[in-house]
């Protein structure tokens, strides 16, 4: 800018023979004033950027998480190939699955005789202890996913099986019998499936080819623990 | 050092004609060769270039508290640039000292890395040894091999927690003051580590060749023999195939490991010990887990519950089912069930 400003006729005369000099008789035109900032806006750049989440109302802040759970939920119900759920995991989503589950799952009082299910926070241990096993044992096995990505799938995956709770409760206000344990019983094989397929299609492409069956085999197990905490559950 | 510099090029030239190739590399280079010279000048006087150098530092720290003081008087002078930026410096500064505080503590504690060795295997190898848990080999004069895996006995034992799960369920067991996910994952977990850890003891005692991760992995994988049985006779409720399967499977299973041990261990009282220890816990443990968790048989508990049940946390419910109703007081063989009758007659 500065030779510009100086000598608008006649480049390269004001100063000796710069190493670059011959570039600027074919770069600028002489008849086209150059104006406008060369330094880069980086500080009122962040500026905008820091204050645009933090001066905005909690209702936007809060449908921008709840989307994209939501968005996040879409992908397990319907699951393709993709790596959103890796790409920008949280864990928004699996904190409330997990809630929804315990509460739904838990013991009327402390105290009762027959065990009708078990306590919140033995649901809410099961599922998050169980989830970090297999986070650990997927990555031991050589698999290249982080670890709270993998927290992230398997937290989404059990969506499946809320639902299969909801719809148990709600069958079992029908009261019980062998007819009513025939749809409970299909429904829970039914999302039991829905869950596994949903997290290998998302956790396969982690782990080397040839050990696949050794990183699903936990996840299995995991699902089936918690599949037969939803079929086995009866209300008091 | 430049300072040197001049004293030490006299040095140079003062050196003998064996040196004159050595005077080439560093006049000609710069920067990529050590300069030589200025640590020539410097022999046992490095003392005083330690020195040299610190007080230079501290003068430049000086230096730059003095510029920051001006900053900051700039700054009440109502210069906002200067605070700007000393603000967001010292924010980067405290977020990088914190960010490497925290990955050095992470790296400390949670590497996992150190059992990662264990993991490595492929699912043909997991099969085979899952096979080969049940067929004892008879070779006793020479050690035989133990695979130092672990993770075929951890999926083992979380398999025998999910059927024992299954099994609870399905015999309605009561848990006083515990829960049955934690009873199934104690039981499983205590076993396999605990009678590893002890049968590791004896064989320490008795001198046998065998290392702790070789004993957890094989007794780890002599869980199987005890998953397929429970996972049978669970959904099976025969006492006679019980029976069967405790003697053939368990048998078997128990027979691999006792043979691998006779193999690792000399003379006759230490191979006695260890492996009349090890069958006995394993034979024990699997008829254990059977009765402690069977089938409830409905009704009999009803009219055996009183209000002061004597303090023990679950009611294992084991009655013949072949015994007519009549007989069941005076025959049971089950001792807790025992104390309930005893309990009661008391009232």
């Amino acid at each position: 800018m500065a030779e510009a400003e100086e000598s608008p006729g006649d480049p390269g005369t004001a100063s000796p023979r710069p190493l670059f000099a011959g570039l600027s008789d074919i770069s600028i035109s002489q008849d086209i004033p150059v104006e406008g900032e060369i330094t880069i806006p980086i500080r009122s750049r962040i500026r905008e950027f820091d204050s645009s989440t933090l001066n905005e109302s909690v209702h936007s802040t809060i449908m921008r998480d709840l989307k994209a759970v939501g968005k996040k939920f879409m992908h397990v119900l319907y699951p393709r190939k993709s790596n959103t759920l890796l790409r920008d995991w949280d864990l928004w989503g699996p904190l409330i699955l997990c809630v929804t589950l315990a509460l739904m799952l838990q013991r009327d009082s402390a105290d009762s005789e027959k065990d009708g299910g078990p306590q919140f926070a033995e649901v809410f241990v099961i599922v998050w202890f169980g989830a970090v096993t297999i986070t650990l044992n997927s990555k031991l096995l050589g698999g290249n996913i982080s670890f709270f990505q993998s927290l992230c799938v398997l937290g989404y995956c059990i969506l499946p099986l809320t639902v299969a709770m909801l719809i148990c409760r709600l069958v079992l206000l029908a009261g019980p019998g062998p007819i009513n344990f025939m749809v409970r019983l299909f429904v829970v094989i039914v999302m039991f499936a829905w869950s596994i397929v949903a997290s290998t299609a998302f956790l396969a492409d982690s782990q080397p080819p040839n050990r696949r069956a050794l990183a699903v085999y936990p996840v299995f197990l995991f699902y089936f623990v918690i599949s037969w905490m939803i079929l086995t559950f009866t209300p008091q | 050092m430049a300072t040197t510099a001049a004293p030490a090029g006299g040095a140079q030239n003062g050196a003998g004609p064996e040196w004159g190739g050595f005077e080439e590399n560093i006049q000609g280079g710069g920067s990529a060769v050590i300069d030589m010279e200025n640590m020539d000048d410097t022999s046992g006087s490095s003392f005083e270039d330690m020195g040299e150098l610190h007080q230079r530092l501290r003068e430049e720290e000086v230096d730059a508290d003095a510029a920051a003081a001006e900053e900051e008087d700039g700054e009440f002078l109502g210069m906002k640039g200067f605070k700007g930026q000393l603000s967001r410096q010292v924010a980067d500064q405290m977020w990088q000292a914190g960010k490497r505080q925290a990955s050095r503590a992470f790296s400390l504690y949670a590497n996992i890395d150190i059992l990662r060795p264990y993991f490595d295997v492929e699912p043909a190898q997991v099969r085979s040894r899952l096979l080969e848990s049940m067929i004892p080999i008879k070779m006793v004069n020479f050690p035989q091999k133990i695979a130092g895996e672990l993770y075929g006995p951890l999926m083992l034992v979380f398999t025998l927690v999910a059927i024992l799960l299954h099994g609870m369920k399905t015999s309605d067991t009561i848990i006083r003051e515990g829960t049955l996910m934690g009873t199934a994952i104690g039981t499983c977990f205590g076993y396999w580590l605990g009678v590893s850890s002890f049968i590791y003891f004896l064989a320490y005692l008795c001198n046998a060749q065998i290392t702790m991760l070789q004993m957890l992995a094989l007794l780890g994988y002599g869980l199987f023999g005890h998953c397929i049985v429970l996972f049978i006779t669970y959904n099976i409720h025969l006492h006679a195939l019980f029976y069967l399967f405790w003697l053939l499977v368990g048998g078997l299973s128990t027979m691999r490991m006792v043979a691998v041990l006779v193999s690792r261990t000399v003379g006759p009282t230490q191979r006695l010990l260890l492996c009349g220890t090890l069958a006995a816990l394993h034979m024990l443990f699997l008829l254990y887990l059977h009765f402690a968790y069977h089938k409830v048989v409905e009704g009999i508990l009803d009219t055996l519950e009183g209000p002061n049940i004597p303090p023990i946390q679950r009611v294992p419910r084991d009655i013949p089912a072949m015994l007519p109703a009549a007989r069941l007081p005076t025959t049971m063989l089950n001792a807790t069930a025992k104390a309930i009758a005893v309990t009661l007659q008391s009232h």
